[in-house]
């Protein structure tokens, strides 16, 4: 079991935070590519969301065309570069690999395609060509990957893009909300910048959209509107003691870890209660920056866990302990977090109930809310006639990313509550196409 | 008990593992550290009135991750005095008298052959190798395979050498020829003692991209070099067991060359009739303890099959090799997939839609990718289990019960093939194939 060493500087950091998936060098990346059976109708290319044509980009690596590869990969997925290192590859494309059937390691798809992306980012290498002007313009709310795909895809088609971005920086959760080993906001930016620097599309930082008004007004300025805006930030769980100092939400830890690494305070115990992908990354995060316990707790069994299998395993490895069939029912201390009441939870008639009679208090100095973000209700009330389904999510026409409200087109976890980049990468690349074929009726 | 010893035209070795006249056999310091290593005998780097090289020799044909499949050089003899070779030569046989040292020569005048051979039978020489194959360089001043490729300058060299020789002589053949039996003929009639085979072939191994100049590029220049290493076996096969069938030529032992790198290597060349093999791209490529490997296996081979001498099974699978219209055309095998094997790469399933005959169907489950066999389609040409990764997967089965045989040319002399364009007799009639619209759909 790892036990991480507080990190006090960037090398530090560097260090208990090394890259699950580093970069291929151009040896790796020959053998590696050299081992792909080039297969028929390829599994892995039906596992990708956005179909990229993975024999067909890992023939090109092997063959010394890594600029074509780049852009066999480009022309399926704007965020190609990002998606070969955080994407879940294990259940993608790399799970669908057939030498998993032959007990032998499948083709490491995830970091050639970083490498061939990489090595036309890092050379700067032009690939892309913007379509002749159409004189139309496009509205983009949210720089995240949904929004990076549909400016970028709708470039290449002739249209003027323009994003408006409420933080201060591109990419949304790729750069804010992913785990730090998974890659770096370097990369992130690079990526988005080396797509801005040849498909000229406009990014509007700290422009946060809140008003009817200001929407009114992108009606009015633009000939459609793409929604781009994922989800909130940390939802309330409506505990006692839930204000106490030293309670955060997960995307709000992960976020200030991101953009500050070393520099923030993790304190020696941590409790993260959740069990999707994001309590993964918190518990390791928080035991890689130095936590001496942390404990990731659940409501339900390990197997009813919605993260994945491999993300778990990755926190444990990193020293996390795991609390199942505990629900926190208090935020207990003196002012700020002393520690988290739980109750323990048992499965009644397939119910999930809650045993009053045996709880107990784990004690800690940092409490992580990992129980999901909140939705943008309220932000999506300020849009006429746009459907919103039970679970709060913006519903659109399957094929074009239409919503109720023709005039809005929307993509990535505004309309999923929430998923991979790779699959916002999916919806604004489609959502422009959408977009196009609606604007040329 | 085994013996690996052979007795080659009266040349002594105790093993059937000779290093190639090459790079590798030119100097005593090499062929010293080769018979410490296991070689049995080495053919000294082709001696003559000593040649001026270039720098930049040699040239790779990488395949996959298998560097040097094919190799090419344009090295030419020795650039050495011969004084310093004799002299080591003899140094060579006093350290190892019973191993076998050949002295490959390339000369010009009867005079000059006559000269040479006194000198390297007074080093100790235990046979000579007439080196009439070098197709780059040498041939163009009139040697090397300028006389390979004409029959009767051969035989007249032969002539001159058996005039002057007391020790067994081996003429070499260039592979750059129509027809093996005619530069092998004129080395029997010329009075060979056995032949060698191949020497290089003519090859162009790759073009610089960027210089468009051949590889090895010498000063942005290059020519033909010599192509041998693993690519070239199969040619060289076939050439042996042409002499090795040939009633005259085959009562001359057979020295094989061309691709030898495993003992599977050497057990297939003594199957065609080979009683001593002739090694250089292997050992350039890994050094003269590749040896260990070919004489591990080769004792293993005999083991398993209880042979005690190379003699014991020299020339076997020549009664097997014969003609196309000696075989059966009653023979019917069809392929059988084991669906318990299967990795679902569909490899088998496209190379037979588009490479060959439209014998193998999908299911149409979208989950499932075991192909399985259109038996009446099935050619039973053998390319999907070609194609196949998995070991023993896709099997060629055996249909007909073996009783009944009949050949083209028993067919030729029954009257009994097609003759017209149309004819009810042709093999393909009446065998499906697909409407050419059908690929379309």
């Amino acid at each position: 079991m790892a036990e991480y060493k507080k990190p006090t500087s960037e090398k530090e950091f560097q260090k208990n935070f090394k890259q699950k998936k580093p970069l291929m060098n151009a040896t790796e990346a020959y053998y590696e590519a050299s081992r792909c059976l080039f297969c028929y109708d390829a599994p892995c290319v039906q596992a990708c969301p956005t179909h990229i044509d993975i024999p067909l980009f890992i023939k090109q690596i092997h063959t010394d065309n890594v600029t074509g590869s780049a852009k066999t990969i480009f022309d399926s997925n704007w965020l190609g570069n990002a998606c070969g290192v955080v994407c879940p590859t294990g259940v993608l494309c790399e799970g669908a690999c057939v030498y998993n059937h032959q007990d032998v390691p499948p083709i490491q798809i995830g970091r050639l395609q970083n490498y061939a992306t990489n090595s036309v980012i890092k050379a700067s290498k032009e690939i892309f060509k913007i379509g002749v002007p159409n004189g139309k313009k496009v509205a983009i709310i949210g720089a995240g990957p949904a929004g990076i795909a549909c400016a970028c895809e709708l470039r290449t088609m002739g249209y003027t893009a323009d994003i408006f971005e409420a933080k201060d920086k591109p990419s949304g959760l790729t750069v804010y909300g992913i785990a730090p080993y998974k890659i770096t906001n370097e990369e992130v930016l690079k990526e988005v910048e080396y797509l801005q620097d040849q498909l000229g599309f406009h990014i509007k930082y700290n422009s946060e959209i809140t008003t009817k008004k200001e929407l009114q007004q992108l009606e009015n300025e633009y000939d459609a509107v793409f929604l781009g805006v994922g989800l909130g930030k940390t939802a309330s769980l409506n505990l006692e003691g839930e204000d106490k100092k030293g309670v955060i939400g997960a995307v709000e830890f992960i976020e200030e870890l991101r953009m500050k690494h070393h520099k923030i305070d993790v304190p020696k115990k941590v409790v993260v209660i959740g069990g999707g992908n994001t309590a993964m990354d918190a518990a390791s995060e928080a035991a890689r920056m130095g936590a001496r316990k942390t404990v990731l707790a659940y409501r339900r069994s390990k197997d009813e866990m919605g993260a994945y299998g491999f993300e778990y395993d990755l926190a444990i490895s990193a020293g996390v302990d795991s609390l199942f069939n505990a629900t926190p029912i208090a935020i207990v201390g003196n002012g700020k977090v002393g520690g988290v009441k739980f109750a323990k939870t048992e499965m009644v008639d397939g119910k999930l109930q809650t045993n009053m009679n045996n709880v107990f208090v784990v004690r800690c100095d940092l409490v992580i809310k990992a129980t999901g973000q909140a939705k943008q209700g309220s932000f999506y009330q300020l849009i006429d006639d746009l459907d919103i389904d039970a679970k709060t999510r913006v519903v659109v026409s399957e094929d074009t990313f239409q919503t109720s409200n023709p005039n809005y087109f929307a993509g990535g976890d505004a309309i999923n509550g929430g998923a991979e980049v790779v699959n916002a990468a999916h919806d604004g690349k489609m959502a422009a196409q959408g977009i196009h074929v609606w604007l040329n009726k | 008990m085994i013996d690996l010893s052979i007795n080659f035209a009266g040349i002594k070795s105790p093993n059937p593992f000779w290093l190639a006249s090459a790079p590798p056999t030119n100097s005593g310091y090499q062929i010293m550290k080769a018979f410490e290593a296991g070689w049995g005998g080495a053919v000294w780097k082709t001696l003559g009135v000593p040649v001026v090289n270039v720098s930049s020799r040699y040239g790779s044909v990488n395949y996959r991750n298998t560097r040097m499949m094919g190799f090419n050089n344009i090295e030419l003899i020795t650039d050495r005095p011969l004084a310093d070779n004799l002299r080591e030569i003899e140094e060579v046989k006093k350290y190892f008298p019973d191993h076998a040292v050949i002295a490959s020569l390339m000369v010009e005048s009867k005079k000059e052959w006559h000269q040479i051979i006194k000198d390297v039978e007074n080093a100790g020489a235990d046979g000579i190798e007439l080196n009439f194959g070098c197709p780059h360089g040498m041939c163009e001043r009139g040697m090397g395979s300028a006389v390979g490729q004409e029959p009767e300058v051969l035989k007249l060299i032969v002539e001159w050498v058996k005039e002057a020789a007391k020790i067994p002589v081996i003429t070499k053949l260039s592979p750059n020829i129509s027809d093996i039996i005619d530069p092998g003929f004129a080395a029997f009639q010329g009075g060979t003692d056995a032949i060698s085979l191949i020497n290089t072939i003519k090859s162009i191994v790759g073009i610089d991209l960027d210089t468009y100049a051949p590889f090895p590029i010498v000063d942005g220049k290059g020519t033909n070099g010599g192509y041998c290493g693993p690519a070239v076996k199969p040619i060289a096969m076939h050439m042996i067991r042409e002499l090795a069938q040939h009633p005259e030529i085959s009562k001359v032992p057979i020295s094989g060359i061309g691709g030898i790198e495993t003992w599977r290597d050497v057990v297939e060349f003594i199957l065609l009739g080979a009683t001593s093999v002739q090694v250089c791209t292997a050992v350039m490529h890994y050094g003269f303890s590749i040896v260990r490997e070919m004489e591990t296996g080769l004792r293993q081979f005999m083991d398993d099959k209880g042979y005690n001498t190379i003699y014991d099974f020299a020339g076997k699978a020549l009664p097997n090799i014969t003609e196309w219209k000696h075989l059966n055309l009653k023979h019917k095998v069809i392929a059988e997939i084991n669906a318990e094997k299967c990795i679902g790469c569909d490899l088998c399933y496209i190379a037979c839609d588009d490479g060959a005959h439209q014998a193998i169907s999908l299911p149409k489950e979208a989950d499932n990718r075991i192909p399985s066999i259109i038996e009446e389609n099935c050619v039973g040409c053998n390319l999907c289990a070609l194609v196949c990764p998995v070991e023993d997967c896709i099997t060629m089965v055996k249909k007909d019960d073996g009783t009944q045989h009949i050949t083209w040319e028993e067919r030729t002399l029954a009257d009994d093939v097609p003759v017209t364009f149309d004819d009810d007799r042709a093999g393909g009639k009446g065998h499906y194939v697909p409407k050419p619209t059908d690929a379309l759909k």
